[in-house]
């Protein structure tokens, strides 16, 4: 096989393992804070139950982003050598940043965090809480403005083939980097929400109607119906955003071959690259002019533009459909939820039943609308600076092949396990940790049905 | 010559990867350690070692990140080669580490039936951990060449370095825990200590005998004069060690920590050393710090960062040993 191709998967494959976790514990580092505060206002111990509770599926999932980002610091250099050797004038310092104030904040503050609560003053350890959270969240913002100006690059001088910084306040804050940052950090509250929700709702429906159950269910759902709205807009605007800088990326999105006015917008077709157009197009007048110049009337650049230049079109085209699929699904239940909630107080079977099934939504639209991101930068790696082929490393083929196959049956294992992990940390719940618990399946497939909602 | 960006930025960058690099070793030296010595403690002992490393251990690792971090962005074509020449024991690390990693949650989360697994998985991966971070140190030795000759040497020094490991993670045991674990973690540590010997007077030997410029630097007068102290210190650290950990644990735990700071001096003056014969190169014998540097400018805007940074991290980080301090317990997991 090709090992350009190769390196693209086992990065694609690492990023993508990655990713899942800082979802999660961007957003529950300020849930579990809120939780703690709650509890600290209220001294009722139902807050501070859903705080332990929702601590050790933070840790877990702290300690699978971790090694999956020590594994990501050292394929940028084994995979893409050329990356740092064009951009690391830029790239470096934000990265050094990033460890510097995030890693180490985190790292530390977890350690209190987790096992301080009897060692430290009780503000001392709600402080822990607030730095981690703070600390996921900056480790956020850095890595988001290093991707956005890999997207929209800006700052900087091309001096002997290499690029030099020029301004660093136009790097970091480059003309994606705000609407991107916004966008992911409601991806993951969103993420959260959903598995909060899902894991409380899989509770109650097994009968455990402990207040901290109820307690977590309820922020959730609500935390969700205030967030989608948001994310529908932010969505919005980092999409005018993108049409603005990166219009071929917008086009692929749309499945849009042809530059004009009056663009439909098309909810299903089959995108056929050899022949340059849509089978079985499925489209509603005007709707893309509409949405993207906000007129009916208003020209939309085609893939006709950059012929030769353009990314793949079906993987956007699809990864596109189904975040967007995903959020309105999430509009619905979480809107529905908050509706139930306000006028009964409590679930209906059928509302946990649909959270239950929603646990993981939020992981795929988060990893289908990075993709559409990271596909639709394609043929480039920096945008019109340096090109993915350019900065690939000359390993062998068989040796990358080896160690992605390594990779990828780690991951799998790995996933499976804490995928079936937090549904057996909800089926134990309140018990002590590591208490045996009878007839207790502890396999994947059963987890897997559990959260495909089956019971 | 300090006047020139170009030196001096380059080489305060080496300094600060050098001291990530020998932080790392011994901070993730004795978690990496403890790791290993599950191999022959018993159910209960291991619960007591692992919270003896619980809250430290994440820290430990992202001095790691920081190292590969400053060589990635400061010496960015020295990355490439180094990792590019090392890809298949830097993947089989990362394998290791993501292993252990993760088995010090799924330990106590996952169902208990579970827990030996990930008691096993900890161990497995702490030393495919140790063991492909010593190989590394060994190719890298002997300038980063492939033949069967280089990969045995190789070899030995991946087991003595697990072998340091151990020992530093035994004498981490000898601080941190007290009865019968404390007198068996003190025997472990000096068996470890035995190992990590020959390792040292390994590389000692070899990497002179590989390379004529390191030869050079230390067998010509007056620098064998001035640089026999660092040998003759390692001596006798190794042979006090040695006699201490004998004699570990001593009346009312006094001393407890001594041969944990013997072990991490043993460490400091291998490093010391290893600087000392590779000095400029960054790449053995073919780029050096000044030709593999990045930018000034952009190692400038690193080292504001750095220099206010860095000594809030040392602070938050000794305030978390002073936390935790004391006796560790198995039950440290209060969430």
């Amino acid at each position: 096989m090709d090992p350009l191709a190769l390196a693209r998967i086992q990065f694609a494959a690492n990023i993508s393992f990655h990713i899942l976790f800082p979802a999660i514990t961007i957003g529950l580092g300020w849930v579990l804070l809120y939780f703690k505060l709650r509890y600290v206002r209220s001294r009722d111990m139902a807050w501070m139950d859903a705080y332990r509770f929702w601590t050790k599926i933070f840790a877990l999932s702290f300690a699978m982003g971790v090694v999956s980002g020590i594994t990501m610091s050292f394929q940028f250099g084994t995979n893409w050598p050329g990356f740092m050797e064009k951009v690391g004038n830029v790239a470096g310092p934000l990265l050094a940043y990033e460890v510097l104030t995030a890693f180490f904040l985190e790292a530390v503050f977890l350690g209190i965090m987790l096992f301080g609560f009897r060692r430290v003053p009780g503000w001392v350890h709600t402080l822990a809480t607030f730095l981690v959270a703070a600390g996921t969240t900056l480790s956020a913002f850095w890595i988001i403005a290093l991707n956005s100006w890999m997207q929209t690059p800006a700052g900087y001088d091309i001096r002997d083939g290499v690029i030099h910084a020029a301004d660093w306040w136009a790097i970091v804050f480059n003309p994606s980097m705000p609407y991107r940052l916004v966008h992911m950090l409601l991806a993951s509250g969103l993420t959260v929400s959903f598995l909060v929700a899902g894991l409380s709702a899989y509770r109650w429906l097994r009968g455990d109607r402990a207040d901290a159950v109820k307690r977590a269910l309820g922020t959730a759902v609500r935390l969700a119906a205030i967030l989608i709205p948001i994310q529908i807009f932010a969505g919005d605007q980092h999409g005018l955003n993108t049409l603005e800088h990166q219009p071929a990326k917008v086009a692929a999105m749309e499945a849009n071959w042809t530059t004009g006015a009056n663009v439909p917008l098309i909810l299903f077709a089959w995108p056929d690259e050899a022949n340059r157009t849509n089978h079985f197009e499925i489209a509603i007048p005007d709707g893309a002019s509409l949405i993207l110049t906000h007129d009916p009337d208003g020209v939309v650049p085609g893939l006709d533009q950059f012929e030769g230049n353009h990314p793949p079109v079906a993987p956007l085209f699809w990864g596109f459909r189904i975040m967007v699929g995903i959020g309105l699904l999430m509009l619905a239940v979480s809107w529905w939820g908050t509706w139930r909630l306000w006028r009964r107080k409590e679930a209906s079977p059928w509302l946990a039943r649909a959270l239950v099934a929603m646990t993981f939504s939020g992981w795929i639209a988060t990893l289908a609308g990075w993709y559409v991101t990271e596909i639709g930068r394609q043929p480039w790696l920096v945008t019109g600076v340096l090109t993915t082929a350019d900065a690939a490393s000359k390993t062998p083929a068989p040796m990358i092949l080896t160690t992605l196959l390594m990779y990828l049956a780690t991951y799998a294992v790995l996933l499976g396990a804490y995928v079936t992990v937090l549904f057996y940390l909800a089926r134990i719940g309140a018990k002590p940790t590591g208490e045996p618990e009878e007839g207790a399946i502890q396999t994947t497939l059963g987890a897997a049905n559990v959260a495909a909602g089956g019971n | 010559m300090f006047e020139d960006p170009a030196i001096w930025l380059p080489f305060t960058f080496a300094a600060l990867m050098g001291l990530s690099i020998l932080i790392y070793v011994v901070l993730d030296g004795y978690d990496l350690g403890v790791g290993l010595l599950f191999a022959v403690a018993n159910d209960d002992e291991k619960d007591r070692m692992i919270g003896s490393i619980g809250p430290f251990w994440d820290a430990n690792e992202t001095w790691l990140v920081l190292a590969v971090g400053l060589l990635l962005v400061a010496f960015p074509i020295a990355h490439g080669v180094i990792l590019g020449a090392l890809y298949l024991p830097v993947a089989l690390m990362l394998l290791g580490l993501i292993l252990r990693g993760v088995a010090f949650e799924f330990r106590v989360k996952a169902h208990a039936r579970y827990k030996r697994l990930w008691n096993r998985l900890f161990f497995i991966g702490s030393l495919v951990t140790a063991l492909s971070q010593g190989f590394m140190l060994g190719l890298y030795v002997l300038g980063l060449e492939m033949t069967a000759a280089h990969f045995a040497f190789a070899a030995l020094t991946a087991i003595c370095v697990a072998a340091g490991y151990a020992m530093l993670g035994g004498a981490w045991l000898v601080f941190k825990t007290d009865g019968d674990l404390q007198i068996r973690a003190a025997r472990w540590a000096r068996i470890g200590l035995v190992a990590s010997a020959i390792g040292f007077a390994a590389i000692s030997a070899a990497s002179p005998l590989a390379s004529p410029r390191i030869f050079d630097k230390w067998f010509a007068f007056p620098e064998i004069a001035l640089l026999s102290p660092l040998p003759l210190l390692a001596g006798a650290a190794f042979v006090g060690l040695f006699a201490l950990l004998g004699r570990m644990p001593l009346k009312n735990d006094r001393w407890a920590i001594a041969p944990f700071l013997g072990g991490a001096a043993i460490f400091v003056l291998a490093f010391a050393g290893l600087a000392y014969s590779f000095y400029p190169y960054v790449v053995p014998d073919r780029l050096t710090i000044y030709e593999a540097a990045s930018d000034p400018e952009s190692l400038l805007i690193m080292l504001y960062g750095a220099v206010i940074v860095v000594p809030v991290i040392a602070g938050y980080s000794a305030l978390s040993y002073w936390i935790f301090r004391g006796k560790a317990s198995a039950d440290l997991y209060d969430h």
